[in-house]
């Protein structure tokens, strides 16, 4: 592989199959540092996956088998706290919460944050760099510091506990992002299409939706998914804009699920694991696509 | 040049709901969190008043606020460079080529996908002084004689916040190494090889300086990120034992809303917002060759 394929890989967060091999080498051949190497491989696999399954494992164990270790393996598979969670409380009001939410900022983020890339990664006006720099800024702004402010707002316009009052403040911090992301695919696609396109009579407009939309659908989609992720995790926010079961998201039912159950463990593991395995499977499914839009969000400056 | 023509207009146009929101949820916000911070102003006593830059002394004189600023100093510094370390290991070791790769960085992945209030709830499982894994597994290994209870130790509940949030972000700092060290080209290794460069010498001539850019920026990242800390603390210690786990993010929240005393409350979220600031501009100045590039 040659030093000219290499820039290429960062772009498309190809995997970088050449690089770093001088490091070990033929050297490592020796059975002894191969040996080493896959045990290190394991480590961090049982390191990133390990505490997810520990959680998954609590989840099917029964009440006998949690108030002490060993034994670390259910003595007997039961799925009762899963069933507790509907039962004893309407858990499916989180995900129903977080799903609306988490959907809509993802579709409204992902229009505006086109609009915006299309300016910034296509158009040139004096005013770009002061506002990019604006965009990047506000990706760093401490929630905290405007929590207080927009609750205030959001009380006056009867936004508190509205699935509004969670969509609108997470599109503002998911846009710096979206904006990003897409700013740099839209810049990858040649002018030439896109006068094609405007020679034949489409207007700036059209040739934004008939031509480099298209093209981007890669760029999009990744940005969709993080964009989601973010929106689902989201906490500060949900915490403190809704105070309702009818509009709390996920992870303020899990965080105050304690207040709510008398044996709290096993219903916390198993709400935890019922929230996460979507996203672990989305993970596993998509991960080419994640990996390039954390390297594109984050790099390409 | 002709698409040039109107481009501004047109391109504000494409802007405004953009800005529209980062302007009305973030920019206006900040500014009436700066400009409250100036007032005194509490839910008790209504009404507010003038008192200038009084709410900033007064963090200066409250142990309280020393406190917080010295937890999240030591959680920022801790978490991101166990993390930068980590995150180097693990993106070594998959830039390598071996059977099951693709897997193995799926799961790499997986902490960083899952929730933060998920994973400070799952290291809580682990942490439990009764039944947690970390005391079983210690114990088993006699490490330690007696069960601990880890998160109700001052000293020790803060560096399990480290812990937790290194689990869930090492992930986002291996995945932008492995981006930095699939720039460096193969043949360099190949070269210093030849040259008779050990594996130690070709890490630290090649490897480091090539990769240093890439470090900086995600450092960066990570730190203006953990220094905002607040879901890992809120759920796992809600910023106890006797304080020892409260950070800037969850003594203001408790200042804002449990105590509601705004003005004193947002002189803190100023604080905050200007240290972000002041090191936001400073980051952005240092990269500004590249973005003037672009």
């Amino acid at each position: 592989m040659t030093a000219t394929q290499a820039p290429a890989q960062v772009r498309t967060g190809a995997p970088p199959r050449q690089a770093a091999r001088g490091l070990t080498g033929q050297r490592l051949v020796a059975l002894l540092g191969k040996f080493a190497f896959f045990l290190l491989a394991l480590l961090i696999v049982v390191w990133s996956v390990g505490p997810f399954l520990w959680m998954a494992i609590t989840s099917i164990k029964p009440d006998r088998d949690l108030a002490a270790l060993p034994p670390i393996l259910p003595t007997e598979i039961t799925f009762s706290h899963y069933f507790a969670l509907f039962e004893q409380r309407p858990f499916y009001k989180y995900i129903i919460n977080s799903t609306v939410v988490s959907i809509a900022t993802t579709l409204i983020c992902l229009v505006i944050g086109s609009l915006a890339g299309y300016a910034f990664g296509r158009l040139h006006f004096p005013a770009r760099l002061p506002l990019l720099l604006t965009v990047l800024v506000v990706s760093m702004f401490p929630q905290i510091s405007i929590v207080a402010p927009l609750y205030r707002i959001f009380q006056s316009r009867g936004l508190l506990n509205t699935y509004e009052g969670l969509i609108i403040p997470y599109n503002a911090f998911a846009l710096p992002l979206a904006i990003w992301i897409l700013t740099s695919f839209f810049r990858s696609i040649p002018a030439e299409l896109e006068d094609a396109s405007r020679i034949d009579g489409s207007t700036r407009l059209g040739a934004l939706f008939r031509v480099i939309l298209p093209l981007s659908a890669p760029g999009l989609f990744t940005t969709a998914i993080l964009v989601f992720i973010a929106a689902w995790n989201e906490f500060l926010f949900a915490l403190t804009f809704t105070t309702s079961i009818d509009r709390q998201t996920i992870p303020v039912g899990i965080a105050l699920l304690p207040a709510m159950y008398h044996v709290p463990w096993g219903n916390i593991a198993a709400a935890s694991t019922l929230v996460t395995l979507p996203l672990v499977a989305l993970v596993l499914i998509l991960q080419r696509w994640i990996v390039r839009g954390i390297v594109a969000g984050a790099l390409k400056g | 040049m002709q698409r040039q023509v109107g481009a501004q207009g047109f391109a504000f146009a494409l802007l405004i709901p953009a800005f529209v929101l980062i302007v009305g949820v973030a920019l206006w916000p900040a500014a009436q969190t700066m400009w409250m911070s100036l007032h005194k102003a509490s839910m008790i006593m209504p009404g507010t008043e003038f008192i200038g830059l009084q709410n900033y002394q007064k963090q200066l004189g409250d142990p309280r606020f020393w406190n917080a600023w010295r937890n999240t100093a030591y959680f920022t510094v801790a978490s991101v460079a166990l993390e930068t370390l980590i995150g180097l290991i693990i993106a070594l070791v998959l830039s390598q080529e071996f059977p099951l790769r693709g897997w193995v960085r799926a799961a790499v992945l997986v902490p960083w996908a899952i929730p933060t209030v998920v994973s400070s709830r799952l290291w809580g499982l682990i942490f439990n002084t009764d039944f947690g894994l970390a005391n079983y597994l210690l114990r088993s290994a006699g490490i330690i004689q007696t069960d601990r209870n880890w998160l109700g130790e001052v000293g020790v509940a803060l560096n399990v916040t480290v812990l937790v949030d290194v689990w869930k972000t090492t992930p986002f700092m291996a995945l932008l190494i492995m981006a930095g060290l699939s720039t460096i080209p193969g043949d360099l290794y190949e070269a210093a090889r030849v040259d008779g460069a050990n594996m130690l010498q070709r890490f630290f001539q090649i490897t480091v300086p090539l990769l240093l850019p890439v470090l900086l920026v995600s450092v960066m990242l990570r730190l203006l990120d953990a220094f905002r800390v607040f879901d890992v603390i809120y759920v796992m210690t809600g910023g106890g034992p006797a304080d020892s786990t409260e950070v800037m993010s969850t003594f203001t929240y408790k200042i804002l809303f449990s105590a509601t005393q705004f003005g004193f409350g947002s002189s803190l979220a100023g604080s905050m917002f200007i240290t972000l600031l002041a090191v936001s501009i400073v980051f952005l100045y240092a990269l500004r060759n590249r973005l003037e590039v672009e």
